[in-house]
């Protein structure tokens, strides 16, 4: 416990020296538009998404996370997939496809250039 | 394909995180089932990215202190008062304003996800976020306030409220002293963000804004 009263003036003194920006990284920002994009479309009520946050929260420090604020989009990202899959989106293994197939179209595509899906991502060989 | 496959060298290829896959699919198949649209998301991050701050919040706080029956409305009304300066919409849908008095601090929480009044306040920081300031700010508050960097006198009370998933809370902070005559859009540079979360206390008369 003693430790945690300079993580918290530390915290409070990075926030006011660094420029705050909205999100860390462009898949931040996407998953908080897709929630609530989501959200606006009546996917779920804002109280379901509250809830399925609070919970992945709650999970992840059960896990050991020291949640300092850096992880909030991990949670944020999990909770978005819950919902996605608890109101039936989309079939999973659609998802575990695309996964699939995003991965490989990183793996083809030299560095520097725009990663793109193409149809032959879907069917890659096993090697 | 044979060809790129025999001479496959990580250094040269592309890399994708695991959260950004997950993210790109979760985008892709939400799309290609036509619940959302991609140029639709561009616009919402583009709006928290550029457009949605504190600014905002600031504006209100610097025309209550300007204008009694604004301040009047805010305290009685804030969800309307705060549209009525366009900046309603997404979480600012039942907005609750907080006045601070010598004998009253107020300072906002959401102890169970972090909700904050995004229309006044933009997108909240990361020490908001973490579970440091939602247990602390809970179980001891003065010690978190002093952390921030000022005591707060003995004889004001302090009191926490917790955001719900339904309601949002602005804390209108007391106007510094020496600012009479100011003009709103001067007053407003002297309201930080922090201030209006009730973690911290308005710049003094004479700050740069």
């Amino acid at each position: 416990m003693a430790k945690e009263p300079m993580i918290m003036s530390e915290m409070a003194k990075l926030s006011e020296a660094l420029p705050e920006v909205a999100f860390q990284a462009p898949w931040q920002a996407r998953a908080f538009a897709m929630a609530v994009a989501l959200h606006e479309r009546g996917a779920f009520t804002w109280q379901e998404w509250a809830e399925a946050l609070a919970s992945h929260i709650r999970l992840a420090q059960g896990q050991g996370d020291p949640d300092t604020g850096s992880t909030y989009y991990d949670h944020w990202l999990k909770a978005l997939e819950k919902l996605v899959a608890e109101k039936s989106l989309a079939p999973v293994g659609m998802i575990e496809g695309y996964r699939r197939a995003w991965a490989h179209s990183a793996s083809r595509t030299p560095h520097g250039r725009p990663i793109e899906l193409s149809p032959a991502d879907f069917h890659e060989r096993d090697h | 394909m044979s060809d790129d496959h025999s001479h496959h060298h990580d250094h040269e290829t592309s890399e994708l995180d695991e959260v950004e896959v997950r993210v790109r699919a979760l985008e892709s198949v939400l799309t290609e089932k036509g619940y959302i649209d991609p140029e639709a998301l561009d616009k919402i991050v583009e709006l928290y990215e550029t457009k949605i701050g504190p600014r905002n919040g600031a504006a209100v706080i610097a025309k209550a202190w300007s204008d009694d029956a604004y301040r009047a409305w805010l305290l009685e009304d804030g969800t309307a008062a705060i549209a009525s300066l366009g900046y309603g919409g997404r979480q600012g849908e039942h907005m609750v304003v907080l006045e601070n008095t010598p004998a009253l601090h107020n300072m906002v929480v959401c102890t169970l996800c972090s909700c904050y009044p995004w229309p006044v306040l933009g997108l909240p920081p990361s020490w908001y976020k973490s579970k440091e300031y939602r247990a602390r700010a809970v179980a001891e508050p003065r010690s978190v306030l002093r952390e921030f960097g000022f005591e707060l006198p003995a004889e004001t009370r302090l009191r926490v409220w917790d955001s719900t998933s339904e309601m949002r809370y602005l804390v209108l902070p007391m106007r510094p002293a020496g600012t009479d005559g100011l003009s709103e859009k001067r007053l407003a540079t002297l309201v930080t963000r922090d201030s209006m979360i009730g973690t911290g206390l308005p710049l003094p008369a004479g700050s740069a804004g």
